[in-house]
């Protein structure tokens, strides 16, 4: 029988819940990890049982752990993260130059083909990549190269390469999102950028129709149509049906266009799912009410989801790498929050549960579908 | 020998229990205790200090016989205390919360 495999990043740790293709049951183990902030896990499309995981702390820096065995054992590889070149500086807050800086992964996308090729975005931005399994990362200088890299500026979390999506049809096509410079993309593996921004309009940057200086805060794409992509923007939820040359608000009826997550149903190209977020400096739902909407449309119409989420006195996050959803044959859709509680829906989005309660803040969540 | 105590997160990922003992092949000095400590221990390079400055990570102190050393050179000669195997050498994480 199928299963799923909800890998979970957390402030103080890595969790990893399975269940049967029923998912009522949960087994949950860890915290692997403990007291490490994982910003992200993610399997191998290629081989599911290759898991990398980005582990720091401000203390120790970064790790990359790897697991062969679906997460039963790890091995800790390569973690020197080097930009090319003399790195230079790019906009600190305040319009000054500041010089570029590892800070940590934010961002683990392994290849759809090949289990030892993985490519990560990393904080101050910047797009690396291994292709031995994790044991050496090379940056990917094109991206930061760009003419724009110098006057990148970071969003309130830093300047985060946070967003990777590889096109399953065209190996040569990448996109990728920063905050807060914006989307980018190459067409050919990742040698040269281009932004990708058009129709973004930001009002906090000088020029809000700027070619780049968006926050971007997450995108997503339907494998089977990778020329269509849905943007969580710091405000605004957009989309774009050619590969992000251009872009068009479909916020529509959304209670508020803020927020962070951003996904796309498994089975239902024009089905998407955002948890919209009151204000970018208040980080809670809206009313105390957790809501997940649920466009069916492709944007613009949006709906409600309420059914087994806390509707009074709600006040957590959900962050950008935090929503996935399974391949199975009636879709799961599965977010994590700030107060720890993952939810799971086994019926895309009618019906909620939380599958484990009391976790630490939560970062990211992926999901494997399992054979 | 020099013996190291290090912190619980260190101490996983190198897979020890308790403190750890080093063999210097060179002056006892603070980058030479640090040299060998990634040698033996491998995971833990750019843990302790930047691949390739070799700073100090700014929330790691060191210390020994009840002094920092966490500002002293690379250069600099360790306690004799240290060096004979007397007292530990200390790489702690620094009291930050979290």
């Amino acid at each position: 029988m199928s299963g799923v495999r909800v890998l979970v990043g957390t402030r103080k740790g890595a969790f990893i819940l399975t269940s049967d293709g029923k998912r009522d049951k949960w087994d949950v183990t860890g915290p692997h990890f403990g007291g490490w902030e994982i910003y992200h896990l993610k399997g191998s499309p290629a081989d599911p049982n290759r898991i990398y995981v980005s582990q720091s702390t401000s203390w120790f820096g970064q790790l990359i752990q790897r697991s062969n065995d679906g997460g039963k054992t790890w091995e800790a590889v390569g973690n020197k993260f080097v930009y090319d070149g003399v790195p230079g500086t790019h906009q600190w807050y305040d319009g000054t130059p500041h010089p570029w800086e590892f800070k940590r992964v934010w961002h683990l996308e392994p290849s759809l083909t090949d289990p030892d090729a993985v490519y990560a975005g990393v904080e101050d931005a910047a797009l690396f990549q291994t292709t031995d399994g994790g044991q050496t990362w090379e940056e990917m200088p094109g991206l930061r190269g760009h003419d724009s890299g110098p006057h990148w500026s970071p969003g309130a979390g830093g300047l985060c390469l946070h967003t990777i999506i590889l096109d399953p049809r065209n190996p040569s096509r990448i996109v990728i999102a920063i905050s807060a410079a914006g989307a980018f993309r190459s067409d050919d593996r990742g040698k040269t950028w281009r932004p990708i921004n058009r129709g973004l309009r930001s009002e906090g940057i000088p020029n809000p129709t700027a070619e780049v200086g968006h926050c971007v805060h997450h995108i997503a794409m339907h494998p089977s149509r990778p020329d269509v992509l849905f943007m969580q923007k710091h405000w605004d939820v957009m989309r774009s049906d050619d590969a992000g040359s251009s872009w068009r608000e479909v916020s529509g009826n959304l209670p508020t266009d803020f927020g962070f997550a951003i996904d796309v149903h498994a089975h239902e190209q024009e089905t998407v799912y955002v948890v919209p977020i009151k204000s970018d400096s208040e980080h809670y739902p809206p009313d105390g009410k957790l809501r997940v909407y649920r466009s069916r449309s492709g944007g613009e119409e949006w709906e409600p989801l309420a059914k087994g989420l806390p509707q009074k006195d709600c006040y957590v996050n959900v962050l950008r790498d935090a929503m996935a959803v399974d391949r199975l044959d009636s879709c799961g859709i599965y977010f994590g929050t700030t107060g720890g509680q993952v939810y799971a829906s086994s019926d895309s989005g009618d019906n909620w549960k939380a599958i484990v309660h009391d976790l630490p803040a939560v970062v990211s969540v992926e999901v494997q579908t399992l054979p | 020998m020099i013996r190291v105590v290090l912190p619980a997160h260190l101490r996983n990922l190198a897979h020890v229990d308790g403190e750890v003992t080093v063999e210097l092949e060179r002056e006892p000095t603070l980058g030479a205790v640090l040299d060998a400590l990634e040698a033996q221990f491998p995971v833990l390079q750019g843990t302790i200090r930047d691949h390739v400055t070799q700073k100090r990570r700014s929330f790691v102190r060191f210390y020994a016989c009840e002094e920092d050393l966490s500002h002293e050179s690379p250069d600099a000669p360790l306690p004799e205390a240290v060096a004979t195997g007397a007292e530990p050498f200390l790489v702690v994480g620094a009291m930050a919360g979290g």
